[in-house]
């Protein structure tokens, strides 16, 4: 389980204090797919930073079982090191035997069907593939928590159905705490328990959504983009910047 | 190899055509030849340097004294670098002062070593580091600094403890630029060495250098002139820039 009670973060700029989230409250429970909605800049990935413990926060606190496993907005793979370096470097820092890193490398490079690139360097795959290995190199350390922040942003429609199986698969096979971002309705609905959508900002809560259809869900199920009709409809006068970039972001993933 | 044939070519065909430039400016007489030598004068001068061993002695002394004075420069520089990017205090009041010190020319530094050490190798060597040090430190610096974040949360959130993330992260991180660092502190290292070379009796290149200045002789200036450039410019060919190639490709930075 995961919960953030009362939490604010300010950053000090030379123009002032900007206030990036405004007393923010939410749980996610154990095994619960949460996708959070929001417009560019309201403190998503500052939200997912702080529950990762790479940043602190002005007040507020997070309570939670375990560590995380946090997926960044860009791969950031280590360009000094082999893909199968890359994948197997949370593990090295734990100081497990070798062989067995070697194997569970090898079991999660088959997962996303990547195991001829073992050897390749990162500026040698595409963007996708670059994705892939990430969301494997933070699974391989079986955090109890998935942080995701807008890990599919950049990718197109077909890689990112692709992906989305793959993580359906794996969340659905172990049940992980998933606390995922991003900035489309449509995305969130096909991934997620739960919807949250945060207001601009300063980031807070505005409306939460249940999703109940059943898994595994495709982007492109009637279902799915009738419930984000619903959800875009609902949320239509209130948080205009939110449509706007969730209808900008479909434009360019069909 | 094919490349590498291609390459060599290439520089043949500069020399060469450097040379008959040179040569045709020394035929039209325009200058006497105590200002423009002819070039093969130039190359005989070379040769009998190096049959007599007066050149190939001062090249291995000099190189002796750059190799030694590089190194400590950039083990000193690299420690102090590190230690700046971790202290928030030395990089408020030390770097500026390191910044400061940068723009004196290492040269200047030569009438404080020979009050300090007197005549001999140590104010030398001291020369070439105080002309080296800084302009490592400053890179080392400044490459830490730039560092992209994400490499450095990437490694906390897979669980990379302080020393590992110095070790796996931090270091490999700023590995093409520290290659780079090394390579200009390399030549900042042979520049301080051959001016303090020539301000006193020193076996070595610089010193040669200026016996050929007072015995008139500008044949022998240009050949110990030629054999300082090849000697610096082998250094940093053969060496720096092959590891930072070899680098760049593994990254992926070049394509070539
Ligand atoms: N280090 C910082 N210093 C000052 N302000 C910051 C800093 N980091 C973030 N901010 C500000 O905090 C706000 C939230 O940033 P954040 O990166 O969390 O947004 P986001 O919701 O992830 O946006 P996007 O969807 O575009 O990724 C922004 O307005 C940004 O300007
Ligand atoms: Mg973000």
């Amino acid at each position: 389980m995961l919960q953030i009670n009362g939490l604010f973060k300010e950053y000090k700029t030379g123009e002032g204090v900007v206030t990036a989230i405004q007393d923010l409250n939410l749980t996610v429970q154990k095994g619960e797919f949460v996708c959070l909605v929001g417009p560019s800049g309201c403190g998503k990935s500052t939200l997912l930073n702080i529950v990762a413990d790479l940043d602190t926060p002005s007040k507020g606190e997070t309570i939670k079982e375990k560590k995380c496993g946090l997926m960044f907005q860009d791969p950031t793979l280590f360009p000094w090191l082999k893909v199968k370096d890359n994948v197997a470097f949370g593990l090295k820092m734990t100081g497990m035997d070798k062989e067995e890193i070697n194997k569970k490398v090898d079991y999660y490079l088959d997962l996303v069907r990547l195991k001829e690139f073992k050897n390749a360097y990162p500026h040698e795959l595409s963007g996708g593939m670059k994705q892939r290995i990430a969301l494997i190199r933070m699974l391989i350390m079986e955090p109890e928590i998935l942080l995701m922040d807008e890990p599919f942003g950049s990718l197109d429609a077909q890689t990112r159905e692709d992906l989305y199986a793959i993580l359906q698969n794996i969340w659905l096979k172990n049940k992980k705490t998933v606390l995922f971002v991003t900035h489309n309705v449509r995305e969130a609905v096909c991934l997620g328990d739960r919807v949250v959508v945060m207001t601009a900002r300063p980031g807070k809560i505005k409306k939460e959504f249940i999703i109940t259809l059943p898994r595994p869900r495709e982007l492109s199920d009637m279902e799915v983009i009738k419930m984000s009709n619903i959800i875009k409809e609902e949320l239509r006068n209130e948080i205009q910047q939110v449509i706007k970039e969730t209808e900008h972001y479909e434009k360019k993933i069909i | 190899m094919k490349r590498k044939l291609f390459d060599f070519l290439n520089f043949f065909i500069l020399f060469t055509v450097l040379t008959a430039v040179w040569w045709f400016l020394y035929l039209l007489k325009i200058w006497p030849s105590w200002v423009l030598p002819s070039p093969w004068s130039v190359f005989a001068k070379i040769f009998s340097g190096l049959a007599d061993f007066s050149l190939v002695s001062g090249m291995f002394i000099s190189l002796g004294r750059v190799i030694f004075g590089f190194s400590l420069s950039f083990i000193f520089g690299t420690l102090i670098g590190f230690l700046i990017s971790k202290n928030i205090w030395l990089k408020t009041y030390f770097k500026p002062l390191i910044l400061g010190l940068q723009t004196l020319p290492s040269i200047c530094w030569l009438p404080l070593a020979l009050l300090w050490f007197g005549l001999n190798e140590k104010a030398i060597i001291f020369v070439v580091i105080m002309g080296t040090v800084l302009s490592v430190t400053i890179s080392v610096e400044s490459a830490i600094a730039n560092i992209s974040s994400n490499y450095i949360k990437a490694g906390l959130i897979l669980g990379a403890n302080k020393i590992n993330l110095y070790k796996y992260i931090i270091f490999p991180a700023i590995l093409p630029s520290y290659i780079n660092a090394a390579r200009q502190g390399w030549s900042f290292a042979w520049r301080s060495l051959m001016s303090g070379e020539m301000l006193f009796i020193t076996v070595g290149l610089g010193q040669l250098l200026m016996f050929g200045r007072e015995l008139n002789d500008m044949s022998q200036v240009m050949a110990v002139m030629i054999v300082i450039i090849i000697v610096g410019a082998f250094f940093d060919q053969a060496i720096f820039a092959g590891i930072e190639k070899r680098i760049r490709l593994k990254w992926g930075l070049t394509n070539r």
